[in-house]
């Protein structure tokens, strides 16, 4: 097909912001050299080499399960909270969605620090239990606070293409599902659930690809003990200046992403269910 | 034998009213026609009959039993819906079977009535077919499958056929009313289309403003209309003032006819309706009344003709065509004179 006129400018823009960086990255992961000259790179495949040793490997483990588990947990609880959404009023429904959505207006690191007040030595939680007499408890620095913050940030993300989904089915399928002798149990587990599928594979991409590569969540809550494979990424550009494992991490990391989302959308095409995931 | 009994059922929505003390009985095996305009009511009918909505009042007796209550699910009632809600997740045998599967049915016994019900919709060896790859003809045949594999005592239709093209929806048409009686089923069958229900109905329910106008056979309906709304819903019609001088004499167009009509007061004012192929044209002389042709269109089989006489425009179907201008005589007999009581709201 031939291109518009007017789609040259997205074009030139995919080029210089998407396509060239990329390129860039690629071509800093398999070279080695001195970050300072750019032209002295000689070829070389050590980044990757080194990323496959166990320190690395241990690290990207944990950056997967604490992902997993994040968008795990997510779902557990937001499908039943856009179920609920869906199922009120559409007036009341606006007023629930907008409540859900509205911390998001507020800064990602803004929001981030805020837990720690709360969860801090001498925060909020540890000063209400100081009144009532129990000692403080350690609530950050561990896994459960990274947890935290990452349900946290990310469950918008999968309550609204679930809600968006739940909102689409046809209310004739629900009422011919009960034609047809089907309970409201039934009518869950046979027409509501299945249909809603590319809502939950939607959701799951988009809580799980920003958890597995954060850095800031884990570094606020995780107080640096507990890096992620972000972090790692994070310092060889920002402390240690080596652009080239930096890059190679980029790409594992990317290449992973890649893998999981080629895998969930099979998924959604064997399910195939009248589409109306984000994309 | 009556299988459903609708008893003074009403129903209301945030105060307005959609049905209005509305008793209807279904006698088994018949082909019942809830026909009206859109908004009448005869879906919220439906969905009361279907146990998809609770009627405000009133009662519905299944089968000598009051299942007002019954939540649709327990009814042994099943619907083809308006946009036949055929499950897009799941292939045509699982939605036929999932009826079946609920109630824990054999898979062999399940996979033997699949195929039967395919068989008489006439869609054999499509099981596995997706549901997009099918044509809503085919859409709609597998919406009726999915409800008869049931073997419910009532079937419910909300407009089947509205969505079909025109030669589609009358070969549906004669399937469906086949079916019927091959089956032994009681369709209780939901239109906006007159001559669809006319077609294809045992009984005919018009109902207009929430309210049950006119219960009769299709023949009844049409050549006796027992007021004014039903006569122009039912066909077209000239529907004139007069009024009725004494039994079997009417007065309209400053002319006084003979009808089969009595039992009004002297002097009552009465709405008059004549079908447009009753009225006959005749020479201007010979005619009980006379007018001149304003506008002729070839409809096919007959001729439409406006006739002006007196400030009025007279619809007439013929197969004889006058040009516009003629000079024409019309006639009636008395048979085809429909005195009606004028209905206040109308």
């Amino acid at each position: 097909m031939k291109l518009k006129r007017a789609a040259y400018p997205y074009i030139v823009w995919m080029m210089v912001f998407i396509l060239m960086p990329l390129l860039l990255i690629v071509y800093f992961a398999f070279t080695s050299g001195d970050s300072q000259s750019f032209l002295d790179f000689t070829f070389s495949l050590n980044n990757f080499k080194r990323f496959f040793t166990p320190t690395y490997l241990k690290v990207l483990t944990r950056s997967v399960n604490l992902a997993l588990l994040s968008t795990i947990i997510s779902l557990i609880v937001g499908y039943p909270l856009a179920y609920i959404i869906s199922k009120e009023k559409s007036k009341r429904q606006n007023i629930m969605i907008l409540m859900l959505v509205i911390p998001m207006w507020m800064n990602f690191l803004l929001r981030t620090y805020a837990w720690l007040t709360l969860l801090g030595r001498n925060g909020f939680i540890n000063n209400i239990l100081a009144k009532i007499g129990v000692s403080p408890l350690n609530l950050m620095y561990n896994n459960k606070a990274i947890l935290l913050g990452m349900v946290y940030n990310f469950l918008p993300f999968m309550v609204l293409p679930i809600y968006s989904v739940l909102t689409k089915i046809e209310k004739n399928l629900i009422e011919a599902a009960e034609d047809l002798g089907a309970n409201s149990i039934t009518i869950f587990r046979k027409v509501i659930f299945p249909l809603s599928l590319p809502g939950v594979i939607t959701g799951i991409t988009m809580v799980f690809i920003p958890a597995v590569s954060t850095f800031v969540i884990s570094d606020l809550l995780g107080g640096g003990k507990y890096s992620l494979i972000g972090n790692v990424i994070e310092q060889q550009f920002r402390v240690t200046g080596d652009w080239h494992f930096g890059s190679a991490l980029s790409i594992v990391l990317m290449i992973f992403i890649l893998i999981t989302m080629a895998f969930t959308s099979k998924i959604d095409k064997e399910k195939e269910g009248g589409g109306g995931g984000l994309w | 034998m009556n299988i459903i009994d609708l008893k003074n059922v009403s129903k209301e929505y945030g105060g307005v009213t959609v049905l209005d003390n509305i008793n209807l009985y279904i006698r088994k095996n018949e082909f019942l026609t809830l026909l009206g305009p859109s908004g009448c009511g005869k879906t919220t009918t439906l969905r009361i009959i279907g146990g998809f909505e609770e009627p405000s009042s009133g009662q519905v007796i299944f089968d000598g039993k009051d299942i007002t209550k019954l939540p649709a699910y327990k009814r042994q009632i099943n619907t083809v819906f308006q946009k036949y809600a055929l499950f897009p997740h799941m292939n045509i045998s699982e939605n036929i079977a999932f009826g079946l599967k609920i109630k824990k049915m054999s898979k062999e016994k399940i996979d033997k009535k699949v195929k039967e019900m395919l068989r008489l919709v006439n869609l054999e060896g499509f099981e596995n077919r997706s549901i997009e790859s099918l044509s809503g003809g085919q859409q709609q045949r597998i919406a009726i499958a999915r409800a008869l594999v049931n073997e419910p005592e009532v079937l419910l239709l909300d407009e089947p056929l509205g969505a079909l093209d025109l030669k589609l929806r009358k070969e549906m048409q004669t399937e469906l009313k086949n079916m019927q009686q091959r089956l032994g089923i009681t369709f209780i069958y939901v239109t906006h289309d007159q001559e669809e229900a006319l077609t294809m109905s045992d009984t005919i329910a018009v109902m207009d403003k929430g309210k049950i106008q006119q219960i009769g056979t299709p023949v009844d309906i049409y050549n006796e209309p027992k007021n004014a709304f039903v006569a122009k819903f039912i066909g077209e019609s000239n529907i004139i003032d007069a009024v009725m001088k004494e039994d079997f004499l009417v007065e309209f167009g400053e002319r006084v006819f003979e009808c089969v009509d009595k039992g009004f007061e002297r002097c009552e004012e009465v709405d008059v309706v004549i079908r447009p192929e009753d009225i006959e044209i005749v020479k201007a002389e010979d005619g009980k009344w006379e007018g001149v042709v304003e506008s002729v269109t070839f409809k096919g089989v007959h001729y439409e003709m406006i006739v002006k006489s007196k400030g009025f425009d007279w619809m007439i179907h013929s197969t004889i065509m006058k040009p516009e201008g003629t000079h024409i005589g019309m006639n009636v007999t008395p048979e085809n004179i429909h005195v009606m009581r004028k209905v206040k709201n109308l």
